[in-house]
């Protein structure tokens, strides 16, 4: 890909995490006095007046602006009002309990999508193609949270199988990552069988065929290459959708990561807290969708040269 | 050509009704019947969902021992008839994503004219709100909202009605890009109409498949977030009741009490297959190039 164009896309990706600041900023400003916002009715004016100089409330509005992108460029995102903590550690220490989530998770979406959309394409219009396809639509429609409460009353209460809530064992995962697992597996299936399918009909694969190659052979060296481009496309909704899918099923199992703490700190007001969540959460999206535009200019090569719009 | 090919092939109702499968045909049924139940709410409710029968509570559906008729699906921890609630959430959830929907659909298609007729600035601060929505998971955009304002019934349905406007955009944004300069379209504006009328009564009637299209399978998506919300807490707010709410509420009665939370979860579950199955299929028939998306 040609410089210009990554400088253009990097040029939008930061545009992107300024409009994301602002956005914070402006709904913060809209929803009242952020000093009251933040500290709570209870505290004292002296409280208050320290926290409205430090982020510059009694300053001009543009001149605020810049202070609060200036203290979140260096990590200040203000306190949590639980125990006075710096907003920032108190997510930074639930991260690691969502992110072995999401990783246990994408090894059993795309361990059991992909080879089930690469199998239903392969058998097209065979009763295992029809099988597989209905389980998807079947799974998709289930919203997280009815997976986890049938999972938790069939598994944790009926059968006695598996803990409900917390993280402590090995077992806690168990039941999380179905919850997580169910609906995406059913997404990567579909979209892997659908970007198959426009490969195996694709003139290359009558090529290889044409020149001597075996089904299997053209299959592994022509068609999963080719049909492995469109599934990177979707790598951005994908992590977009874990994040989702990690706020609904932490809540569902009282599991300590950032999805538990995001919903209580919203049930709390608890504002320094959800503003730097939706800070962090909107640029890993927007890094993973300008990995994902890179990775496609370098996997596919037709779009490598000029606009790729 | 353009009237040559409307008498081919247009297609009446009946044709569409001939070539539907099963399954497409049990989906629309089970909307109509949904849609009706939404409709009705007030006629078929055995009770209202907000009456409280502290003495007869977690009593079991009727199939159950201790079964009443009273009670076809039985009663919640506050002795409220869990049909009654079931039938206003339906009304609730349904009236809720279809709000939503339909806010979403004039945003986005706004946002996507607005874009394709201005061009330049206004197209590019247009894309990068693409961008910018792309960059956040709308479940963490509304916890967003809903943390730092006052949640109410308003509020909800206009956040709701965020939900999926920038893929109305980029398609709207697309079409009426391309289909501004055929013929049709310049020949209109050349005959002096305005942008109005040369998008709303021309270029609109063009696009509408691929806008209804992305309605239908945008309105089970809502639902789901819908639901997935008031099931947090964080969505419909009691009184009111949503599909979501009576899951969530009923979660603590797992043990006890599991149709509270079982029931209104087969209704989400049918509900949300329908409208994708109805959703696929009309994708396919109506509009064949958007088909693998």
């Amino acid at each position: 890909m040609n410089p210009v164009v990554i400088a253009i896309k990097i040029l939008r990706a930061l545009i992107t995490v300024v409009l994301l600041v602002t956005f914070v900023f402006v709904i913060l400003r809209l929803s009242g006095d952020p000093a009251v916002q933040m500290l709570g009715l209870e505290v004292s004016q002296e409280a208050l007046d320290e926290f409205r100089h430090r982020w510059g409330l009694d300053r001009p509005i543009w001149e605020q602006f810049l202070s609060f992108f200036w203290n979140i460029l260096h990590g200040d995102f203000g306190q949590s009002f639980i125990g006075g903590r710096d907003a920032l550690a108190v997510v930074l220490e639930r991260l690691p309990k969502t992110l072995q989530l999401m990783g246990l998770t994408t090894i059993f979406t795309f361990g059991l999508g992909i080879p089930a959309g690469i199998y239903a394409s392969l058998h097209r219009n065979t009763f295992a193609d029809r099988t597989i396809m209905g389980l998807t639509v079947a799974s998709f429609s289930l919203p997280n949270f009815v997976v986890g409460i049938i999972l938790i009353m069939v598994l944790g209460v009926t059968f006695r199988l598996l803990p409900t809530s917390g993280s402590e064992t090995a077992l806690h995962y168990i039941m999380p990552v179905i919850t997580m697992a169910t609906a995406d597996a059913a997404i990567f299936a579909r979209f892997s069988r659908s970007a198959m399918l426009e490969v195996l009909h694709a003139p290359f694969m009558r090529t290889a065929r044409a020149k001597g190659l075996m089904w299997g052979a053209a299959v592994r060296r022509h068609a999963l290459p080719n049909a492995s481009i469109p599934i990177v496309t979707v790598g951005g909704i994908y992590v977009g959708r874990q994040i989702a899918a990690a706020t609904i099923t932490e809540n569902v199992f009282a599991w300590p990561g950032i999805g538990k703490l995001l919903v209580n700190s919203v049930q709390l007001r608890d504002l320094a807290v959800v503003q730097c969540i939706v800070i962090l959460v909107g640029v890993t999206m927007v890094i993973t969708n300008l990995l994902v535009d890179l990775a496609y200019g370098w996997l596919d090569p037709r779009t490598r040269t000029g606009d790729s719009k | 050509m353009n009237e040559h090919r409307n008498t081919a092939d247009r297609k009446t109702w009946r044709d569409y009704l001939t070539v539907m499968p099963p399954s497409i045909l049990i989906s629309a049924i089970w909307i109509v019947f949904i849609v009706a139940v939404a409709v009705l709410a007030d006629v078929i409710a055995p009770y209202d969902y907000k009456h409280m029968d502290l003495l007869d509570r977690l009593r079991p559906p009727i199939w159950m021992e201790n079964g009443v008729w009273s009670h076809l699906f039985g009663t919640d921890d506050l002795g409220r008839d869990v049909l009654s609630r079931i039938i206003f959430s339906i009304r609730i959830s349904l009236f809720v994503a279809l709000l939503g929907t339909f806010i979403g659909a004039v945003l986005g298609t706004t946002l996507g004219f607005a874009a394709a007729h201005f061009r330049g600035r206004v197209d590019d601060l247009i894309m990068i709100l693409i961008d910018f929505q792309a960059a956040l998971p709308f479940l963490i955009l509304a916890l967003a909202v809903l943390a730092f304002f006052e949640n109410s019934f308003l509020l909800f349905v206009l956040v709701m009605g965020i939900y999926g406007w920038e893929r109305y955009a980029r398609i709207v944004r697309g079409l009426a890009l391309s289909a501004s300069s055929t013929g049709y379209a310049v020949a209109v504006r050349v005959l002096g109409a305005s942008p109005a009328r040369v998008y709303l009564r021309h270029i609109l009637p063009n696009v509408a498949s691929a806008i209804i299209v992305n309605m239908t399978l945008n309105f089970p998506e809502t639902i789901l977030v819908e639901t997935s919300l008031s099931f947090l807490g964080l969505g419909i707010q009691p009184p009111l009741t949503s599909l979501g709410n009576m899951v969530g509420f009923g979660r603590d009665y797992l043990l006890t009490a599991w149709w509270i939370v079982v029931l209104p979860s087969i209704v989400i579950f049918i509900t949300s297959l329908a409208f994708s199955l109805l959703g696929d299929w009309l994708r396919d028939v109506l509009d064949p190039t958007l088909r693998g998306n």
